[in-house]
């Protein structure tokens, strides 16, 4: 359970850019991969609590989940998976180890109210 | 009437502040010319027993310590002394796992120099430590006999993030009918081509193998980016 340390994180990001845009956050955008090791559920639970007395009490998170998209040395194409527990390509079947997308926790965009 | 929201961009990593931390540490750390092997594994894999006899092996010729996080006590640390290589505990509190600031506190006056190995034992746990680059050059993940085959399945994201996995307690494998060649599978499935081996810190079973791995790696590493 480390959902609150990042969404703790992700609640101090936010109060800093809106204290220096001098505006109010009502919403933040958030890419987050299937191999981040964050449960979305989690993540959206703690963030209500991490946003208790701060500027950003009853903004929403809002959470894009982001694909693993891997590399198939065969195929030489971006391939999808069929599950994250079989790192292969999905048209071949070829393991690989190289994922090209699917770690990501980023802040992408923040709704303000000015 | 109030406005509708505006949208802005912002494009901001949730971990900068780590990976900026382990990024400066990975520096330093190759500047030092030490090598950095993390361990990461689920409580009661045998990290501890493991790092007690890999620091006992390496010390014969190499200089080498540890950095040991535990949540609240410093048993490890005790245990790892034994082996007479500097150790230093990390107490973690309630945290579950260690993030970069923390092995940069512990290093800070303590870097015992100069080293060959620098080991990190990581709290025992399978979900937080995956997300928190420490500045290592290695990543090992252990997984033990008794804990069955499915663990790698369980948790994909730990599985993924390692270098090298590491099936520990081999001399109880027949007692526990652990089914090796499945267990393998699954932790190829999630981590195609990781490195792998199988040792019991008992019996020092495959342990010479790995230390052999490990010396490799350091050579090669220096190799690379001599001082």
């Amino acid at each position: 359970m480390h959902e609150l340390s990042i969404a703790m994180s992700i609640v101090d990001m936010a109060c800093e850019e809106a204290s220096r845009r001098s505006v109010r956050v009502s919403a933040v955008h958030l890419r987050l991969g299937e191999l981040s090791g964050i449960v979305k559920e989690a993540l959206l639970s703690s963030y209500e609590m991490a946003c208790l007395d701060t500027p950003l009490q009853g903004s929403q998170l809002l959470i894009e989940a982001v694909p693993v998209v891997v590399y198939c040395p065969k195929c030489k194409e971006r391939r999808s998976l069929s599950s994250v527990q079989w790192l292969s390509c999905n048209e071949c079947g070829t393991p690989t180890g190289e994922v090209l997308q699917g770690k990501e926790m980023e802040v992408v965009a923040l709704e303000i109210v000015e | 009437m109030s406005q509708p929201p505006r949208i802005i961009e912002v494009r901001k990593n949730v971990l900068k502040q780590n990976d900026t931390i382990a990024r400066g540490l990975r520096e330093r750390f190759r500047e030092s010319g030490v090598f950095v092997v993390s361990l990461v594994s689920s409580p009661g894999s045998g990290k501890t027993a493991f790092l007690e006899k890999t620091l006992s092996l390496l010390r014969l010729d190499h200089q080498v310590a540890a950095l040991v996080g535990d949540l609240a006590t410093e048993n490890d640390a005790l245990r790892l002394a034994r082996s007479g290589a500097p150790v230093k505990q990390i107490t973690t509190g309630t945290l579950c796992h260690l993030e970069a600031v923390m092995v940069q506190n512990a290093l800070d006056g303590w870097e015992p120099k100069p080293l060959d190995f620098l080991f990190i034992e990581n709290v025992g746990n399978l979900v937080c430590p995956s997300s928190y680059d420490l500045g290592e050059n290695l990543r090992l993940v252990l997984t033990s006999v008794t804990e069955g085959e499915d663990k790698p399945l369980k948790y994909p994201t730990i599985f993924n993030g390692a270098d090298v996995a590491i099936i520990t307690k081999m001399d109880l494998a027949a007692a526990v009918e652990f089914d090796e060649a499945t267990a393998i599978a699954n932790i190829r499935a999630v981590r195609p081509g990781i490195e792998l081996f199988k040792i019991s810190s008992k019996s020092g079973q495959g342990m010479e193998s790995l230390m052999k791995y490990l010396r490799a790696r350091l050579a090669e590493t220096r190799e690379m980016s001599p001082n």
